[in-house]
Order: structure tokens, then C-alpha cells, then sequence
């Protein structure tokens, strides 16, 4: 994908400008296409609440082409990706655990507010 | 070519431009990969950083389902849209500057990066416009958040005359002065025969420029989407009550009636104990926003509660924001040594490294986008 | 081969070394050297541990008595409040790994500086910044009460100067990040050619493992208390239950970083304790891959239990028992390393100067310290156990026990390498045996304290507790002179020490084939790479009066090799 042409060094890897212009305009087209879903309802008769689920899964393939084509991923050392992409599995990780503990005790917090509501005092 | 030779290379290359491998490395190889592993762990540390409010932004939309589909009339979404296009086509020139630097284009880069600069000086236009806009409104964080401000008419002078929000024009105040300054700055290199300084200072005058080019452009953007049907709900002029509280005001109603069926179950089965209760309230948690508003009827704390939305909503695009101008401040560097020629095929590290950076930036708005601008 | 000249000019006594080739203080205050960048982190990690060594003393003298008047009790909530803080965040976090790392990690690999040296100097003077603002907190006036965990509700309310405070722990937490950053980056791109993974001494595992936290949690505490300054200042409501907030997502939050940070803690110091338990027993590591990975698999396993600090904290009974699970878990690695040491004293040739009696105070203390964890762990006796002395004295000898020890250790084995002088070795061992006494005496009794009920933080007691609380108190000061001799051995052996040659301990790590003090670019000659743990490639060297590798010594006088070499 890269003309590697012999006077560079090993480790300059150019990528041709067709290759970004395509990434580019593949990204404006999810980017319309993202738009659109939110606006008209997604396609196909599928309900309402999938907006959400296409629009996460069109940034998803957004990020993929920005990381893999603009960031150079794609020629880029094994070591330098797994960095990257351990950074994820670590937001998963907290934000999945977090989730599964805030969800039980939502009720408690809620509580809390109705009683200042009904005037109990709460101290400044 | 044979590894030998390029190790020759390599060494003469050492030699002659020694000025820029640092003692401690043994050659423009080495220095790359220091370089590039250190703006990706760079770049994890971001990506953890952001993953904060993620995490917070996660939570509140799984656990208040309903403060998130109330709250996204007031975003504007064409707005958030334009912002998205600009930055992808300022990562689009920067990868085009990257690669200038990586053959040793020094003067195309320079123009790409310009480019990227004034890209994200149109972003943060847009981003002004927004914020002075809710700030009328009175969409603030949580403590602050009140709907029943009044928005007033201008008061400032520049406000009258341009028919634009107050806060505007103090946001923009800042970028005014820096125009000023830079091109003063770029008259007097002129003057002075400081060539590349005069061009350096030209290039942020246009930078600052772009930031007005975004301001016009996203008042535009307002205009047509205010006279659009779907964004006069989110004006709370239209009516004595706020359309978003009618809309609330429905749903609680159907809430009720969704907590009667749940009544007449438990009714129905006497024998059921406390513990089931729970597990049905559970189940209902599970299932997402209507059943979790039954416990809160009150329209007005949703409301309020609203605000906790916008906290977030200001933290990210907040934090977001100050990473553009952090951009914008590396990418003026990367300029001015663009300026002065300095990129080589074997050393274009720096302009790579902020590219990740930019890059970076760009793919956080990716994700922020349809959070916060397509909630439906 | 090389001769007895060159034999001289490499391994004997430098005229000009690191610290005396330029002078005045600009040339340290701008200098780009790991060395003196080490030297300097030194110093004011050492002030740090001073400064709230002396809170600590304070806090210990109030509770002599159960009734004392000493403090009120607002002043003993600062004073407990600070010396947290101040020990985590300016003292435990950077002291081995900034500190001690700093000197040797560089040179281990046979590299000439870590990867960004401006990076390094920028992270030290945000540690000065940082560790400021922390102290601003006093000198505001206003002190801090919160304890050093910041928790909402508490730190949204007071009106103590938690903003000055939670700055300075973010700065912190920027420092701890570049100096992590760029450990990682420096073993991984700058190692010695042909030295691989499996040659680079077990300290280098220790620290990538330490500096894989520092860059993955260190930015969560960062948007944490960027948060909860958020919240202090603007009300956002989203750790304020006032506002609709969630407080307990704050210790999700905190304790998302600060679980590891225990980590940040402790792994560097076993890095420590695996050097000094090979060299002294002039013995080969025992399990070398086993102690190398637990060191990875502790800092993986860390980010995975930080819900057991919140088991009484509303945690939801599923979480609770996830966290509670894999908490056990932690211990594997852990006991993996202090049986591996034990194997490795096992017929060694055990030389007991003052860095081994540290170690093997640390294998000691670390083995209590670590084994109470599991009571803490365990979810029925912890609803007991939690909030009280008993969880005080655990982490206090892990901390103290572990990292204090191995920081005192490490600095009495590496100090004749960075000043090229020898310290009394009778005075720094009397020095480590106050140490050991009295951090026993004053943390054991707190186990005891704590298991009948009594509970941490609280400036007064039930006079039941009274002897505990005096013996406590009594050891408090045994150990704080123990530390002050510990550090006066050092600094008098910097500047008035015996000479010593390049490598008095016939360590075979790459750092020891440097002369004593270094040069300024660390090695004169490229240095020969060897395993680190290869004992027999050091052969005594009579002319200079140490050892020196194989490959420079007089081929007529070398003795041959006892063991076969290994690769």
C-alpha cells in the first residue's frame, strides 16, 4: 500500500495519497450515512432503537480506518498496536466492572434525592 | 539494497546531520522507534484519560436512560456534524503532511499543517457558537442548570449590532486580540527581513482566522436548523411551559400506569414477599428507561437532573477542547520547523508524533459525536 | 584482552565522574543525566519521607496517651491526613522507581540515558510542583482532613483545602506517568545489542511491570480528581449525591488507579530484594521466568481487584464477591517470589552486610504484610477487620515493611557504585536492625488493636488499648532513629567513605562494569554483555582490589570457571 521507493530508510513508510483521499471520503460517506440513520430512522423497517447501535458500529468503522490508515497501524510495529489496543481492553474492563456494580444500588441514590425533595434537610 | 549498505547510510547520515540524533541514541533508527513508542504509550495514557468520562458518561446513560433521551433536543446535531467533517479533513491533511515530511516536502508540509491548524480553529468556532448558544438558554452543569432563564437580548455593543449572544463575543474576544498580535507580529518580521518569522506569524493569523470562518459558519448552521422543525423543541421560548416538560409530563403519565399494572401483579400474587419485589424492580432497572422513571414521577428533578447530562456533556467536549488547542500549540511548532525546512526521510519523527496526537484527537470526536449529538 | 593501564583507567577511581564534571547548580538544576536527575529525585524523596515521618511521630506521640490533648482533633485529622498523602503520593510512589530507577535502569542496559531525558527532568519538577501544592494545603492554612483517599462526600463539604491538595496529586500523577513512560520505552528500545528480554536483570522486570501501571492507571486518577475538583467547585453532580451524584462511583474511580498504585508500591521494591538476595548469596536467581512474569502477572492481576477496598462500602453483593475472588488470586504471584528468594538463599554463600539484613527483613515483614492481605481479602472476617488498626498494620508493613526496606536495602547496595565510596557496614546494619525492631514493635500491636476492634482514625481510644497504643508509640521513634542512622551512614559514606573499587559485591549486572562513580556517559568502554546472574563471569582483579569481568582481567591470573556458562 506504501510506494517504498529505495532511497528511504527502513522505517519511513509514506502512504500514497490515493489511499488517504479514499480513507477520507469513506469516512465522510459513514460520517452523511451516521447523520441520515439519526435523522430518517434506520433502514429496512428495523425499530427505532437500533439508531443508536448503527451509529456506534459506523464510528467503530470510522476509528478502524483513522487508526489503521492515518496513524500508519497498518505498516506499523506488532508492539505499538498491542500498546494501543490494551488501552481499550482497560476502559472496557473498568467501565464493564463499574456498570455491573452502580446498576444495583441505583435505587439507594434515588431514595436519597426523594427525601430531599420532600424538604428533609441536607446540610449545605 | 543490501543491509550492509543501508547501515552505511545510516552511519554517514549519523555523522552529517548530527545536530539531530541525540547523544544518547545510536542512529536516526533507534531515535524513531524511542520516539514512536513513546506518543503511542503517549496516546494510551490519553485514550485512559478520556476513558474517565466514558466510564461516567456509560454509567448515566445505562442507569438514567431518561435524562439522556431528554436532553439531546438541545444538541444540534448539524453542528456537531459540520464539526465532525472538519476534523476529518484535518486528519486527512495531516496524514498529507506527515507524508510531505516523510520525502522531505518541507514546504508542502508546512502548507498541510497550516491547513490542519485552521481546521481545528473552524472546530473550535463551532464549539463557541454552541456553548454561547446553550449559555443563553440556560443549559449549564448540573448545579446551574435552569430552564426558565430568560435568554436576554445582547447587551454589548458588538452584540447589538451583529444579533449574536453576549457570551460570544467575550469567548471571542481572546482569538480578536491574537489576530491583532500575530499579524503585527508578521508586519514586523516583515520589516525586520525576518522571513520565515514574518511567514511563521502570517500562518497563525490565518490559523486565528479560521476560528472566525467557523463562528460565521456555525451562526449559519444555527439559523437554518432553528427554522427546521425539529430543533424549535429544544427553544424554550415557544411555549409558557417547556416543551420538554410537556414531553416529560407524558411519559411520567404512562409511567403511572406502567406502576399500576406492577401493583395489580403484586396484588394478584399476596404471597409474594419482599424479596420478589426487589427482583422485579431489578428486572425493570434491566430493561431500561421507562420503567426507571416510574420511580421518579417528579418532571421537575428530571429536569434538573438533566443537568447532570450536560455535566458530562461539558467535560468531555471541555476536555476535548483544550486537547485541540493543545493541538493547535504542538502544531504551530511543527509549522514553524516546517519553516525552516528541517524534515528529512530519515528524520520526520516530531511530525509524525503530533500526527498520532492530532489523529488522536480526532478519533475521541468520532466516538463523542454520535454519544452526545445522536441520542435518539 | 586489555592491560593493566586500561585495566586502571576503566574499572579504578575516576578523577572526573558524573558528579564532578561540571559544576554549580545550574548544572544539576538543568541537567539532562538519569544520574544526578536519580540523585536529585533522592533528595526530595528523602525530605518527603521525613517531613511525613515527623506527621507520623506527631500522630504517635498524641496517641500515647487515650485521652491526649496533645492535638485537637481537628489537627490529628490533618495530621493522619498528611502523612498519607504525603507518603503515597510524594514518598512510596516515586522513591523506587523514580529514585533508585533512575540511577540504575539506564545503566542495566548498557545505555547512555533513558529515552527522553527532558521528559525525565520535566517529571522531576513536577514532583517538586506537585509534592507544593500538596504542602500549599498547610501553608494555606486550611490543612486537609479528608485522608488521602479524597472520598465524596466528605471532600465536596469540607472547606479544607482539598482543591490545593487534589492539584497536587494530579501533577503528581503526570510525574509518575513521564517517569513510567519512558522506563518503558528505554528497556524496550534501548537495550544493550543482543541483550534479550531473559538477560536484562529481574529489577528491569519489576520496573516495566511498575511503569505498565504507571502509564495505564496513573491518567484515571487524573480525571478523577480533575472531576471531583469539577465537582467541588461547580457542583456537576456526578460524584455529589446532593446532586444526584453517585459518591461511591468516586471510589470506583480512585480506587481504579489506586489498587495498582499499591502495585506502583511494592513491585519495585521485590525487583530490589531479587537483585540484593542474588548478589549476597553469590548464587543464580532461582526461577528466573516464574519471578520475572509474576511481576507482570501482578500488575495485570492489580487492575483487577480494586473493589476490595469497597466491601463495606453499598458494593453490590456480586461485585463484592468477583472482587473478593480475585483478590486470592494476587497472592499466587506474590508467594511465587518469596519462595523463589528462599530457594535462592537456599546453600548460597550468604553474606550478611547491611543491604542483606534489609532483604531479608523485607522477605520477613513483606511475608506477614502480605499474608494479613488475605484476611482482609476474605469477605466475612473483612466486614470485621475493615476500618481498624488490623488493616492499618497490613498495609503499613507492606509499605513500610516492603518498600521502605528495599529502598534502604537498595540504596546500601548501589550506593558505593554512584559515590564510589563504602559505608560502615557495622553502623548501617545497627541501623537496619533498629529499623526491623522497631517497625515490629510499633505495627505488630496494631494487628492485635485491630482484631479487638479498635478502629483507625480515631484521635482518642478505650484505655484497653492503652499498652498497645504505648508500645506502638515506643517503636514509632525506635524506628524513625533507625531510619535517621540508616540515612546518616549513607551521606557520611558519600563524602567521607573509604574508596571503593567498580564492583566490591561481585555483581554481575551491567552497571557494576562501570568505574565508582560512573562516567558521565555511564560506561568509558562499551560494556560486555553478560548474564546478570552469572556470578563466575566477576573474577577478582588484586591490582584494583575488586572484581571485574572475564573479558578484561590478566588471562594469566584468571582462575577457571566453576560453573558452565548458560544461554
Amino acid at each position: 500500500m506504501s510506494d517504498h521507493s529505495e532511497n528511504l530508510p527502513a522505517f519511513c513508510h509514506p502512504a500514497s495519497p490515493k489511499l488517504l483521499y479514499a480513507v477520507f471520503f469513506a469516512l465522510i460517506f459513514l460520517t452523511l450515512l451516521t447523520v441520515a440513520v439519526s435523522a430518517l430512522g434506520p433502514p429496512m423497517g428495523m425499530p427505532r432503537a437500533f439508531a443508536f447501535p448503527i451509529a456506534m458500529i459506523f464510528a467503530t468503522m470510522k476509528a478502524f480506518l483513522v487508526c489503521a490508515f492515518f496513524m500508519h497501524m497498518w505498516w506499523d510495529k506488532g508492539f505499538n498496536i498491542l500498546a494501543f489496543l490494551s488501552s481499550l481492553l482497560f476502559v472496557s474492563l473498568f467501565i464493564g466492572m463499574t456498570l455491573m456494580d452502580t446498576s444495583h444500588y441505583q435505587d439507594t441514590i434515588e431514595a436519597f434525592d426523594v427525601q430531599q425533595l420532600t424538604g428533609v434537610e441536607i446540610a449545605e | 539494497m543490501a543491509v550492509a549498505d543501508t547501515h552505511e547510510i545510516h552511519d554517514d547520515h549519523h555523522h552529517d546531520h548530527g545536530e539531530f540524533i541525540a547523544h544518547h541514541f545510536d542512529g536516526p533508527e533507534q531515535q524513531f522507534d524511542s520516539g514512536k513508542l513513546g506518543i503511542w504509550l503517549f496516546l494510551v495514557t490519553e485514550i485512559l484519560f478520556f476513558g474517565g468520562l466514558f466510564v461516567a458518561y456509560t454509567l448515566y446513560r445505562s442507569n438514567h436512560p431518561e435524562i439522556f433521551e431528554q436532553a439531546h433536543v438541545f444538541l444540534n446535531k448539524y453542528l456537531g456534524g459540520l464539526n465532525t467533517i472538519v476534523l476529518l479533513f484535518s486528519s486527512l491533511t495531516m496524514a498529507l503532511g506527515v507524508r510531505a515530511a516523510q520525502l522531505g516536502k518541507n514546504k508542502n508540509c508546512a502548507v498541510y499543517v497550516l491547513i490542519t491548524m485552521v481546521c481545528a480553529a473552524v472546530f473550535l468556532g463551532v464549539k463557541a457558537v454552541e456553548y454561547s448558544h446553550k449559555w443563553d438558554m440556560g443549559i449549564l452543569v448540573r448545579s446551574a442548570f435552569n430552564l426558565t432563564y430568560t435568554h436576554p437580548a445582547p447587551v454589548t455593543s458588538v452584540g447589538k449590532w451583529l444579533h449574536v449572544s453576549d457570551y460570544l463575543v467575550y469567548i471571542s474576544v481572546i482569538p480578536t486580540l491574537l489576530l491583532v498580535g500575530f499579524l503585527v507580529a508578521s508586519l514586523m518580521g516583515k520589516l525586520m527581513e525576518k522571513n520565515v518569522f514574518s511567514k511563521f506569524m502570517l500562518g497563525l493569523s490565518i490559523m486565528v482566522g479560521g476560528y472566525f470562518l467557523g463562528v460565521g459558519v456555525g451562526l449559519i448552521f444555527m439559523d437554518v436548523a432553528e427554522g427546521g422543525a425539529n430543533e424549535s423543541h429544544a427553544s424554550i421560548q415557544t411555549a409558557d411551559q417547556p416543551l420538554m416538560l410537556h414531553a416529560m409530563t407524558q411519559e411520567t403519565r404512562e409511567d403511572a400506569s406502567h406502576d399500576e399494572n406492577h401493583d395489580k401483579t403484586a396484588e394478584s400474587h399476596p404471597a409474594a414477599d419482599h424479596v420478589d419485589g426487589q427482583a422485579h424492580h431489578e428486572e425493570h432497572a434491566h430493561a431500561g428507561g421507562e420503567a426507571f422513571s416510574a420511580h421518579h414521577p417528579d418532571p421537575e428533578k428530571l429536569s434538573r437532573n438533566v443537568g447532570i447530562f450536560f455535566s458530562i456533556y461539558y467535560c468531555m467536549t471541555g476536555l476535548h477542547a483544550i486537547h485541540i488547542i493543545g493541538g493547535i500549540v504542538v502544531l504551530s511548532w511543527i509549522l514553524w520547523r516546517s519553516l525552516l525546512g528541517q524534515w528529512r526521510s530519515d528524520y520526520f519523527g516530531p511530525v509524525d508524533y503530533v500526527g498520532l496526537y492530532w489523529h488522536l484527537v480526532d478519533l475521541i470526536w468520532i466516538y463523542l459525536f454520535p454519544l452526545l449529538y445522536l441520542i435518539d | 584482552m586489555v592491560d593493566a593501564v586500561t585495566r586502571q583507567k576503566l574499572f579504578g577511581t575516576p578523577e572526573i565522574h558524573f558528579l564532578n564534571c561540571t559544576k554549580g547548580w545550574k548544572s544539576w538544576a538543568f541537567t539532562l543525566d538519569h544520574k544526578r536527575i536519580g540523585i536529585m529525585y533522592l533528595i526530595g524523596v528523602t525530605i518527603a519521607l521525613f517531613l511525613a515521618g515527623i506527621f507520623a511521630l506527631v500522630l504517635r506521640s498524641h496517641l500515647f496517651k487515650f485521652d491526649s490533648k496533645m492535638l485537637s482533633d481537628d489537627m490529628y485529622n490533618q495530621m493522619f491526613t498528611l502523612h498519607g498523602a504525603v507518603m503515597v503520593f510524594s514518598f512510596i510512589i516515586p522513591s523506587i522507581p523514580a529514585a533508585l530507577g533512575n540511577l540504575v535502569l539506564p545503566m542495566m542496559l548498557g545505555a547512555k540515558d533513558v529515552a527522553f531525558p527532558r521528559l525525565n527532568l520535566a517529571s522531576f519538577y513536577l514532583w517538586i510542583i506537585g509534592t507544593g501544592c500538596l504542602l500549599l494545603a498547610i501553608l494555606s492554612g486550611r490543612g486537609l482532613d479528608t485522608g488521602w483517599t479524597f472520598y465524596t462526600p466528605y471532600s465536596i463539604d469540607t472547606n479544607t483545602g482539598v482543591i490545593y491538595a487534589t492539584f497536587g496529586a494530579f501533577v503528581l500523577g503526570f510525574s509518575s506517568i513521564f517517569t513510567g513512560l519512558n522506563f518503558l520505552v528505554t528497556v524496550n528500545t534501548m537495550r544493550l545489542k543482543g541483550q534479550g528480554w531473559f538477560k536484562l536483570p529481574l529489577f528491569l522486570w519489576s520496573l516495566y511491570a511498575t511503569a505498565i501501571i504507571q502509564v495505564l492507571a496513573t491518567p484515571v486518577l487524573g480525571i478523577t480528581l480533575l472531576m471531583l475538583i469539577a465537582e467541588k467547585t461547580m457542583h456537576i453532580g456526578i460524584f455529589d449525591a446532593k446532586y444526584g451524584g453517585d459518591p461511591v462511583l468516586f471510589q470506583h474511580f480512585f480506587w481504579f488507579y489506586s489498587h495498582p498504585a499499591v502495585y506502583i508500591m511494592i513491585l519495585p521494591a521485590m525487583g530490589v530484594i531479587s537483585e540484593l538476595i542474588s548478589v549476597y548469596s553469590q548464587k543464580r536467581i532461582f526461577g528466573y521466568s516464574f519471578i520475572a512474569f509474576s511481576s507482570v502477572a501482578i500488575a495485570l492481576l492489580g487492575f483487577l481487584v480494586w473493589g476490595h477496598h469497597m466491601f463495606t462500602s453499598g458494593q453490590s453483593q456480586v461485585v463484592t464477591l468477583i472482587f473478593s475472588a480475585i483478590t486470592f488470586t494476587v497472592a499466587i504471584p506474590s508467594a511465587v517470589k518469596v519462595f523463589n528468594w528462599l530457594a535462592t538463599l537456599y546453600k548460597g554463600s550468604i553474606l550478611l552486610n547491611t543491604p542483606m539484613c534489609y532483604a531479608l527483613s523485607f522477605i520477613f515483614l513483606f511475608g506477614i504484610g502480605g499474608l494479613t492481605g488475605l484476611f482482609l481479602g476474605a469477605l466475612s472476617t473483612d466486614i470485621h477487620l475493615h476500618d481498624t488498626y488490623f488493616v492499618v498494620a497490613h498495609f503499613h508493613f507492606v509499605m513500610v515493611g516492603g518498600t521502605l526496606t528495599a529502598l534502604l536495602g537498595g540504596l546500601f547496595h548501589w550506593w558505593p557504585k554512584f559515590f564510589g565510596r563504602m559505608y560502615n557496614d557495622l553502623l548501617g546494619r545497627v541501623g537496619c536492625f533498629l529499623v526491623f525492631s522497631g517497625f515490629n514493635l510499633t505495627f505488630f500491636p496494631q494487628f492485635v488493636m485491630g482484631s479487638r476492634g479498635m478502629p483507625r482514625r480515631y484521635a482518642s481510644y478505650d484505655p484497653e488499648f492503652l499498652p498497645f497504643h504505648q508500645l506502638s508509640t515506643i517503636g514509632a521513634f525506635v524506628l524513625g532513629i533507625g531510619i535517621l542512622i540508616s540515612f546518616i551512614v549513607l551521606v557520611y559514606a558519600a563524602f567521607k567513605g573509604p574508596r571503593c573499587g567498580s564492583n566490591p559485591f561481585r555483581a554481575a549486572s551491567l552497571e557494576w562494569q562501570s568505574s565508582s562513580p560512573p562516567d558521565f556517559h555511564n560506561f568509558v568502554h562499551s560494556p560486555v554483555l553478560n548474564d546478570p546472574y552469572d556470578f563466575d563471569s566477576q573474577v577478582y582483579d588484586d591490582e584494583l582490589d575488586t572484581y571485574i569481568s572475564r573479558e578484561f582481567a590478566d588471562p594469566t591470573k584468571v582462575p577457571p570457571r566453576t560453573e558452565p556458562v548458560h544461554h
